[in-house]
């Protein structure tokens, strides 16, 4: 079983639900990447999303956008995101961890080259923003043959003929976008997750991750309760864009609100 | 003659490329789009509408020139204009815009966005937002927002929104970035007017089609004032829409040479360009599947041209099929080449041609001359220079 699944599946034997940071690798620097993801497993976080820096991050806010920015600025890429994850997993046999990010940064190492790099990272599931099912089967299935799960979003505009879709092509969890807009925007309504996840989990036994616009932990412990797990990526870089003087204080705010957003979600 | 050209397939793909590559929020926006847009394409209504506008509203049929005085001065082949610079608003982008503001009527969008480079797309949508009562917001780089103050100006009499956007290269790239983004924020009330031949299925085709009144009224021009078919076309290529406008009726007549310009910027060697169809590789950007201009680890490269609307490092797909199977060939003209084609046509033949149109005029002139008098040379001259005319100035010192 991957290890997606198996993290999910105790998740829910224990009744709990997953708390799944994203973080953009290499922001502000590799390193500081590395210590953090391994303080926010210490914090309590289940699944760990790390973004891929990109040039056009087309579906994110300005809270991400520039997060890749100041990634990209010392020449972070796919291939040092894959190493920063082989570093990671030295020390965390675990905590499963996700790429997310943009399609063209596999498509120059190909899509093969991209599945055999991962898998040698031990990269547990693949995120692709611009990769949807009609075009991605064939990235999907080169990974799924590496046991690499492949994550897709579904949108409040999905119909259920989509959500089967990504049901039957995705496996590890699905990424709910909780609403219409770009990452970290602020219009969240929970009534509205919450009728669109009775229909997605009336189409979908796979585990449902809702993320976009989650900031505090009591908008985590609501939107959690909904689904499977929630996703919480704006709310924690905008720390360290905001602490770029002093690295040790983002990190600890940072582990202040997961573990804040941690034991609202389990009370 | 030659086999029946189909592209694209029901899903996009003009062979590996095209295609629908966006978040999945932009999916059912884009189906919905898709189904309208093959819904009215077939509606006799729409099509006369769409025709009467092209009329009366744009100016249509555009003349086809024989530039008499340039082609003797040059001294090979005989060149004509296809004047889309004579186009209301000055540009072949308002073929464009006709046509999808018309659609987006039909579908009951209330609110229009768009992306512009040097503007002319910008103000073509503006335009017809207006015409429309419809509101406008146009996204457009803060740099090209200050080379084109003409135009940010001129979209903002007519009514529109104009947001410069700050991140990234601050160019047309970024511009579509933010078009984007507002779209999947508002899809419900919003059509997003894409201006050239990019972005997802179904805007590649769609573009095209409504720019494909070009080359049908060259063809018929080019019957009637010279009795055959011409040998060659010639057309700028930033993503692509005047080129593919002029080029798409004439695919299937294999004597007819095919000849996109990129701008080659301080030229092709210097990496300062916007040639990725000379220089580039493919990849997946802003909906697509194309050649770009991206590094080795995939993040997309700053382009370079003295000319905003392109200054892009992608193009359409089908410009990237055509190239592939040989039917187009793809050259490049450098900022100073471009200008003196601008000054050429200024001077030969009393028409200020856009910087962009200027790289068109610029290869023609080195391409003339290799061919025999009883050849004839049709030039796309996509838009007028008006919006240019700062940027002029400034180059020769001289204040406005």
């Amino acid at each position: 079983m991957s290890r997606l699944a198996s993290t999910f599946e105790q998740l829910a034997k224990s009744g709990r639900k997953a708390l799944i940071p994203f973080v953009t690798a290499g922001d502000p620097t590799p390193d500081f990447t590395l210590s953090l993801m391994h303080e926010m497993v210490k914090a309590g976080v289940d699944v760990i999303e790390l973004g891929v820096p990109f040039s056009d991050p087309m579906a994110d806010g300005p809270v991400i956008q520039r997060a890749s920015e100041r990634a990209l600025a010392h020449k972070m890429s796919l291939t040092k995101t894959l190493a920063l994850a082989t570093e990671f997993r030295k020390a965390d046999q675990q905590t499963p961890v996700v790429l997310m990010g943009y399609l063209n940064p596999i498509e120059a190492m190909g899509y093969e080259g991209f599945a055999n790099a991962a898998r040698r990272a031990d990269i547990d599931g693949v995120l692709t923003v611009d990769l949807p099912p009609e075009e991605g089967e064939q990235c999907a299935a080169l990974l799924k043959e590496r046991d690499i799960d492949t994550i897709f979003l579904l949108a409040p505009n999905s119909t259920d003929e989509r959500i089967q879709k990504m049901s039957a092509l995705g496996s590890g969890y699905l990424y709910y976008v909780s609403l219409k807009g770009v990452t970290g925007a602020g219009h969240l309504n929970a009534a509205d997750v919450e009728n669109k996840l009775k229909q997605i989990k009336a189409i979908t036994s796979l585990p449902v991750g809702i993320g976009f616009g989650v900031k505090d932990a009591e908008t985590a412990k609501t939107i959690s309760s909904l689904g499977d797990g929630v996703v919480v990526g704006s709310a924690l870089i905008s720390k360290i864009e905001s602490n770029l003087d002093n690295p040790e204080r983002a990190k600890s705010e940072i582990i202040g609100l997961l573990s804040a957003m941690r034991q609202a979600m389990d009370k | 003659m030659t086999e029946k050209y189909t592209m694209p397939d029901a899903r996009g793909h003009f062979g590996p490329y095209g295609g629908m590559f966006v978040a999945e929020t932009l999916i059912p926006p884009i189906q919905e789009l898709n189904a309208a847009y093959q819904r009215y394409l077939q509606d006799p209504d729409f099509i006369s509408e769409l025709d009467a506008d092209l009329q009366h509203y744009v100016g249509r049929p555009s003349p086809l020139y024989y530039a008499e005085r340039w082609s003797r001065e040059l001294g090979g082949a005989q060149i004509y204009l296809k004047r889309e610079d004579l186009n209301h608003t000055g540009s072949h982008k308002i073929n464009n815009t006709v046509g999808q503001a018309l659609l987006a009527k039909r579908m009951g969008k209330t609110r229009i966005i768009a992306e512009t480079g040097a503007g002319q797309h910008g103000v073509a949508t503006a335009t017809v937002a207006a015409r429309l009562g419809l509101e406008c917001v146009v996204y457009m780089g803060a740099v090209d927002v200050a080379r084109q103050s003409l135009n940010v100006y001129r979209m903002k009499l007519l009514g529109a929104t104009v947001v410069a956007v700050e991140s990234g290269s601050k160019t047309l790239k970024d511009a579509l970035n933010e078009a984007l983004r507002d779209w999947v924020t508002n899809v419900d009330n919003t059509f997003y007017i894409i201006g050239t031949v990019a972005g997802p299925h179904p805007y590649p085709a769609m573009v095209r089609d409504f720019q494909a009144i070009i080359g049908r009224e060259t063809k018929q021009q080019c019957q009637d004032m010279i009795g055959k078919l011409p040998d060659a076309l010639v057309a700028c290529v930033g993503g692509g829409s005047n080129a593919i406008g002029l080029f798409y009726p004439f695919i299937e007549d294999e004597s007819v040479k095919l000849i996109g310009v990129e701008a080659a910027g301080d030229g092709v060697a210097s990496g300062r360009h916007s040639a990725p169809l000379c220089a580039g590789r493919p990849g997946v950007l802003h909906g697509n599947r194309t050649y770009l201009m991206a590094d080795d680890d995939g993040e997309i490269i700053e382009t370079h041209s003295i000319s905003a609307g392109l200054d892009y490092p992608g193009v359409g797909p089908e410009h990237a099929w055509l190239k592939d199977t040989g039917r187009a060939e793809y050259v490049n003209i450098t900022d100073n080449e471009a200008l003196e084609g601008f000054y050429a046509l200024t001077r030969m033949e009393g028409i200020i041609p856009a910087l962009e149109s200027a790289h068109a005029m610029a290869y023609t002139m080195k391409l003339a001359p290799t061919m025999r008098k009883d050849e004839t040379i049709v030039i796309n001259l996509s838009g007028r220079g008006d919006k240019d005319m700062q940027t002029m100035a400034k180059r020769e010192g001289i204040e406005l």
